[in-house]
């Protein structure tokens, strides 16, 4: 490599960092699903001829990494390459293809410059509806969930196929949507191959491969110089979660070697009935996400910053589901596995790793009762997305109510409010949530949701650390577990459908993050801080952190 | 300028304090720069600079003060309060069961692979956060009276913590500002001295976190703000100014002295607005409707998009991030600003090799002190400006008017030091390279702004200026796949003449949700009534006889999208058959930004907004066919060619010596005091009739794009 080469390679990386943003945010303007335009739930990355990734979008939640890397190489080899032609795009949402759960299409797209391919576009967004029961856990197997589209070609040579177009819309509740985000996928692929095809032109450049090698290269030193920190070992932890029948222990074994990190999910409890069950490309996507915050967090997703975190499981456990097992909520059990991760590696590196957090999301979907439809009431259907507290840090405090590791914005209550006939009475954090500990655990929050116009609504419910809170680490205590009831009822599991008659109020708490270290060490002056601030009891400020009255 | 003496009857003075220097402008009646100054900011009492600097241009022009008839002030006070954490002890008052709206805020991390991020800091500790029962339902109907016998109470906790301002924000106070006024009332009753923001005056949108984090902003530089009008305005009265001092907002209008200490919120970055209207005007006099404006200073480089002469504007705006340029790492502000993009790419952006040996430049900044290693004052870290000097564009012995010298061997040794050595690059290659990394940096910020505003760079004309943005402009425009540039007349001090093309304005938006098939013209054109006497009131303050304009604006969407896409209202009222001719402004505008409309899908509509500006000057449109002549340079210079990376001579050229007309090719240099223009190899100059300096970009060579 010349020395002019290695900044011009430079330049042509961010270059492609920066189209991959740009095919991302023409995603995420044109979607229609709240989730992805709320959430940033989308991927949109650039390959090379050897389907290795290049370049991903960073966007909000986590849950496309590497996911869309694999399923890539797994097109790649299905499509040959020889017969494709320009202007063809190919589709499919098979969940242990795509990313764990129908509602996610993934598309890829060859790219031509002078009659050849040189590389390709991909990109993944969450369509709202695909039939079946919907985006529930109430579903046996995955045919319940909704329509499957095998790996097929949807654009022919510019051409829509509109036979499946049509075949996708005819099969949910909302096909307008559904269209709407199909032609937002085809656009950002388009996009994305529009502007490869002007950068090599700018550049000169024919042959993508040696600028694919640099990046990938450089980004594989950089990380195995990461890994190379961490002390090689096996690492194991375990973690009971709620689960939805009944609990479920998810188990981790974690091997780090010189140059790699594997994480095996071996004694992981098998499925549920329900559709908890989580596909092991959403399992790696969190699990990877988890440790790359940890590891080489400044270099780049792509394939070379990638290989060297491998995840395994045995087939047909919970976090390894096999078709046809029903996949709809994976996320729920797919957010819990940073914390079973960073046990793991709190065991390697103690001084970088938080403690547990809230990290599921809080979920709120709600709409109106079936009868206020047939009466002639006000429909609506609405995903209120909330937050519990994070895990303490080794030298900070958690944050309280904030996602981790998923990346939602939090519904504000004005809107809420104008979008659905619900009235929020409070929404507040929840003093004493926090895990007590040298760093204490980010608060979670108390919300209170009424009818608010005396007609009845449906919640349905799918949570975790109901019953299993934040644990905290190296002498932190645990945060404090969620809890949602009914009025004076008894308290809701975690998974669940509801009915709230007007006048009911749902009280939906979310879980504290666990602290860190030895409460009694903490700063003096940061227990003065929190007992002012209100964020903890006189009681425990005394009884718990040993703080002396004056 | 012969006519000189008729047009000294309407003298208009600009003055732009930034945080390095006040920049100075007088001109006359046919908006003609008869003397522009840059002097040093004086930060203890800003009013001072601000007078040497008026005193300067004043004896320069040979006239006096009391023949200004026009002063327009712009300054950024107000957003360096808010940086330095140098306002009022505010307390918030909200409804009851909401005190932790600040606590909880997007409950989002703004940078997803950081676990250690740190939440920004939004002024009001949860212990200053008070809260009173009431409640407003969504449309503002009382749910929950305002509870008065607890005020007596709240005024005892607002004094247990010494409270000096006080932002009020109730839930749906942006439907119905009753309780909020009432609550102001009570409290003023009790403690005169009290200084209160409400919501529903500041920032009437719905979005309880960023209508409270607004009116906490406000109320936090209020009081400072009001006593820093007040001075000033007083002592250039004694200075002998006998017309009313109008002050530049954020979104690139005037307003009035008196709305200013109102609303200094909205005083924010009006220095960077100042440029905006700078492209604007001379956009509409070039007669471009396609603008892309770039400000190029010594910290930070800011992009806007210009379409129709007029900035892009938005709602959305962060101030003090706690990682700067990093997006949601502030505290948002909801007041109509110009719509910017600002990166950390400047003159005096630092450029260092990361672990991985990726060559990165800023947005660490080394500021004026010690400045670029070239400066000799002390900075021993490569530069952008050393990369430029490096590379032979700025001339050593010409630089700031000679004011600063320039040691060549200083930035050439800390080139190698901090970038060299890592790369193994000459000093020569390590300066390409740095200005290879910040040229792309600045054309994708500019690419990705585009993108998220719906629109494309591809055939507009880039309008540079600031110290560093005529060096610049022909590297970031090759990158961004722009064509033309023009370069402005004093493009050094573009902000404070873009002050003087601002017009006096007020801009209102509200909340007033609705489904577009269930529009209510009666009550919309009752709100648009009331929200065009309030801005109109506010513009008569500073524009008694001028004519009007009015914008009415939509902000619809489908049902269930996040982004809302503005539509224009025509200026009348509202009547049941506009509904359908709303759904085609909004259908056409969709389409523009995503090739196709969603047919049969339910629109939505939550924002309303009214400006009421005055009608700008008629512009003289300058003929863009002027015959050119070839001219030819008399000095000549060395310097490291952009496009071929081999060294050439480039042409040099004074730029007051030019005269419209002149025409050249690249490479060459258009020297003028505080900054230079980079003609580079693949790009053609041409002097408008306006004296703008006109470059084009040959996409063959000899052959004009």
């Amino acid at each position: 490599m010349t020395e002019k080469n290695a900044t011009a390679y430079q330049v042509m990386w961010n270059r492609l960092l920066a189209v991959v943003e740009e095919q991302g945010q023409a995603l995420i303007r044109a979607a229609f699903s709240p989730i992805v335009r709320d959430c940033g739930d989308i991927s949109a990355g650039i390959f090379d001829i050897k389907a290795r990734m290049l370049a991903q979008a960073v966007t909000g939640t986590p849950g496309h990494i590497n996911t869309m890397a694999e399923a890539v190489k797994y097109l790649h080899e299905y499509f040959p390459t020889q017969a494709m032609k320009p202007g063809d795009i190919y589709m499919t949402n098979d969940p242990w293809i795509a990313s764990g759960h129908l509602n996610d299409f993934l598309l890829m797209m060859p790219v031509f410059r002078k009659g050849h391919v040189v590389g390709f576009t991909s990109c993944t967004s969450h369509l709202v509806d695909l039939g079946g029961l919907g985006m529930g856990p109430e579903g046996a197997d995955v045919y319940d969930e909704g329509l499957l589209v095998p790996p097929c070609k949807l654009v022919d040579g510019g051409e829509i196929n509109a036979f499946l177009l049509e075949i996708v819309k005819a099969n949910s509740r909302e096909p307008i949507a559904n269209e709407g985000d199909i032609y937002a996928l085809i656009a950002c692929c388009e996009i994305g191959a529009t502007r490869l095809v002007e950068m090599m032109d700018e550049f000169g450049v024919d042959d993508l491969m040696p600028l694919a090698d640099h990046i990938i290269d450089t980004s594989r030193r950089g990380t195995i110089e990461a890994i190379a920190e961490v002390p090689p070992g096996v690492y194991k932890n375990a973690m009971l979660i709620d689960g939805y029948e009944k609990q479920i222990e998810l188990c981790g074994t974690l091997t780090v070697k010189a140059d790699e990190m594997i994480l095996d999910f071996a004694g992981t409890a098998g499925c549920s009935a329900k559709g908890i069950n989580v596909p092991l490309n959403y399992a790696t996507a969190y699990s990877v996400f988890a440790m790359r915050c940890i590891i080489g967090s400044d270099i780049p997703n792509n394939a070379g910053s990638l290989e060297s975190f491998k995840v395994t499981g045995p087939p047909g456990c919970i976090l390894n589901a096999q078709h046809p097992s029903p996949v709809a909520q994976r996320h729920t059990l797919g957010q819990m596995t940073p914390d079973l991760v960073y046990g793991c590696l709190h065991q390697a590196i103690p001084d970088r790793i938080p403690a547990e957090g809230a990290s599921s999301m809080y979920d709120l979907p709600m709409r109106h009762a079936p009868e206020v439809a047939r009466d002639g009431g006000r429909q609506f259907a609405v995903e209120l997305t909330h937050n519990g507290g994070t895990g303490a840090r080794p030298t900070k405090d958690g944050l309280s109510v904030t996602a981790f590791p998923s990346g939602v914005w939090g519904s504000q209550v004005e809107i809420t409010e104008a979008v659905a006939p619900v009235l929020v009475r409070r929404r507040e954090v929840r003093p004493g949530s926090g895990g007590a500990g040298k760093w204490r655990g980010g608060l979670g929050q108390s919300i209170e949701v009424t009818s608010a116009n005396d007609a009845p609504f449906l919640v349905f419910l799918s949570v975790e650390r109901i019953s299993f809170p934040a644990e905290g680490r190296a002498g932190g205590m645990a945060g404090a577990p969620g809890r949602m009831r009914l009025d004076n009822k008894p308290d809701l599991p975690s998974k669940c459908e509801l009915r709230i008659e007007p006048g009911e109020t749902l009280y939906f708490d979310t879980p504290g993050g666990g602290g860190y270290g030895d409460p009694e060490q903490r700063e003096r002056d940061l227990v003065a801080k929190d007992l002012e601030e209100g964020l903890i009891t006189v009681e425990t400020a005394r009884d718990i952190y040993g703080l002396k009255e004056e | 300028m012969n006519s000189q003496n008729d047009l000294n009857a309407d003298l208009r003075l600009a003055v732009d304090i930034g945080g390095t220097f006040t920049d100075v402008v007088l001109v006359d009646g046919n908006n003609r720069s008869l003397a522009t100054t840059k002097t040093a900011t004086t930060p203890d009492n800003p009013t001072r600079g601000a007078l040497v600097g008026v005193r300067q241009v004043i004896d320069q022009a040979g006239v006096s003060l009391n023949q200004v008839v026009g002063f327009i002030h712009g300054t950024t006070l107000a957003t360096n309060a808010l940086i330095e954490r140098r306002g009022a002890v505010v307390s918030t008052i909200t409804t009851h069961g909401f005190r932790d709206i600040l606590e909880i805020a997007y409950e989002r991390r703004y940078s997803q692979y950081d676990i250690n991020i740190e939440k920004p800091d939004f002024i009001v500790p949860r212990s200053r956060s008070f809260t009173i029962p009431e409640r407003l339902s969504v449309n503002g109907d009382v749910l929950t009276p305002l509870n008065e016998g607890a005020v007596d109470a709240l005024v005892e906790q607002l004094e247990s913590v010494r409270t000096e301002a006080v932002a009020i924000c109730l839930l749906h106070a942006y439907a119905n500002p009753d309780h909020e006024q009432r609550l102001k009332t009570l409290l003023l009753e009790r403690r005169p001295d009290l200084v209160i923001s409400l919501s529903s005056d500041v920032s009437p949108e719905a979005r309880e976190f960023e209508r409270l984090s607004t009116t906490i902003a406000n109320a936090y530089i209020q009081p400072l703000m009001s006593r820093y009008l007040d001075a000033f305005a007083k002592d250039f009265a004694k200075e002998g100014l006998t017309c009313p001092v109008l002050m530049m907002t954020a979104g690139g209008g005037m307003t009035t002295l008196e709305t200013a200490a109102r609303f200094p919120i909205r005083l924010v970055e009006s220095g960077p607005a100042g440029g905006a209207i700078l492209s604007a005007d001379v956009s509409a006099q070039a007669g471009y409707d396609r603008v892309l404006s770039f400000d190029m200073g010594g910290t930070t480089a800011k992009l806007c998009l210009i379409d129709d002469h007029q900035p892009q504007t938005t709602r959305q705006f962060e101030i003090s991030r706690a990682a700067r340029f990093i997006k949601g790492s502030g505290m948002p502000v909801r007041i109509p600003v110009v719509d910017m993009i600002e990166i950390g790419a400047g003159g005096g952006s630092i450029a260092s090799v990361d672990r991985l040996g990726r060559l990165t430049v800023g947005p660490r900044s080394a500021g004026s002190e010690p400045g670029p290693a070239a400066f000799d004052k002390g900075g021993v870290e490569a530069t952008v400006t050393d990369s430029d000097v490096a590379l032979g564009y700025i001339d050593p012995n010409a630089f700031a008017e000679g004011r600063l010298t320039i040691d060549v061997a200083k930035a050439n040794g800390a080139l190698e030091a901090s970038v060299g050595r890592d790369l193994s690059l000459s000093a020569l290659r390590a300066a390409e390279g740095v200005s290879q990394i910040v040229d792309e940096a600045m054309a994708s910020a500019g690419r990705m702004h585009a993108v998220e505003s719906g629109k494309d760079l591809g055939e507009r004309v880039m309008i540079a200026f600031g110290g560093n943005g005529p060096l610049h402009a022909t590297r970031v425009a090759r990158r961004a796949g722009v064509k033309k540039i023009l370069i402005p007349l004093d493009p050094g001090v573009g902000s404070a003449v873009g002050f003087l093309s601002a017009p006096v304005s007020f801009e209102i938006v509200r909340s007033r949700y609705t489904l577009l098939d269930q529009l209510d013209p009666h009550a919309l054109n009752q709100l648009f009534d009331d929200m065009i006497c309030e801005a109109e009131a506010v513009v008569r303050a500073g524009a008694p006889n001028e004519e009007l304009r009015y914008e009415r604006t939509a902000f619809m969407r489908y049902h269930g999208q996040g982004h809302e896409i503005e539509a224009h209202l025509e200026d009348r009222a509202f009547e049941g058959d506009d509904i359908d001719a709303l759904r085609l402004a909004f259908e056409e505008e969709y389409k523009r930004q995503f090739t196709r409309v969603v047919p049969g899908m339910t629109i939505e509509i939550l924002n309303w907004a009214v400006r009421v500006s005055t009608v700008e000057k008629e512009r003289n449109v300058g003929s863009t066919s002027i015959a050119p002549t070839q001219i030819t340079a008399k000095g000549r210079r060395s310097i490291q060619c952009d496009v071929t990376g081999g060294k050439v001579e480039a042409a040099v050229f004074e730029r007051k010596e030019l005269s419209p007309g002149n025409a050249f090719s690249g490479p060459a240099l258009v020297v003028e005091p505080q900054t230079t223009t980079l003609v580079s190899a693949d790009f053609t100059a041409l002097v408008d009739n306006q004296g703008n300096l006109l470059l084009k970009r040959m996409i063959n060579k000899g052959d004009l794009a």
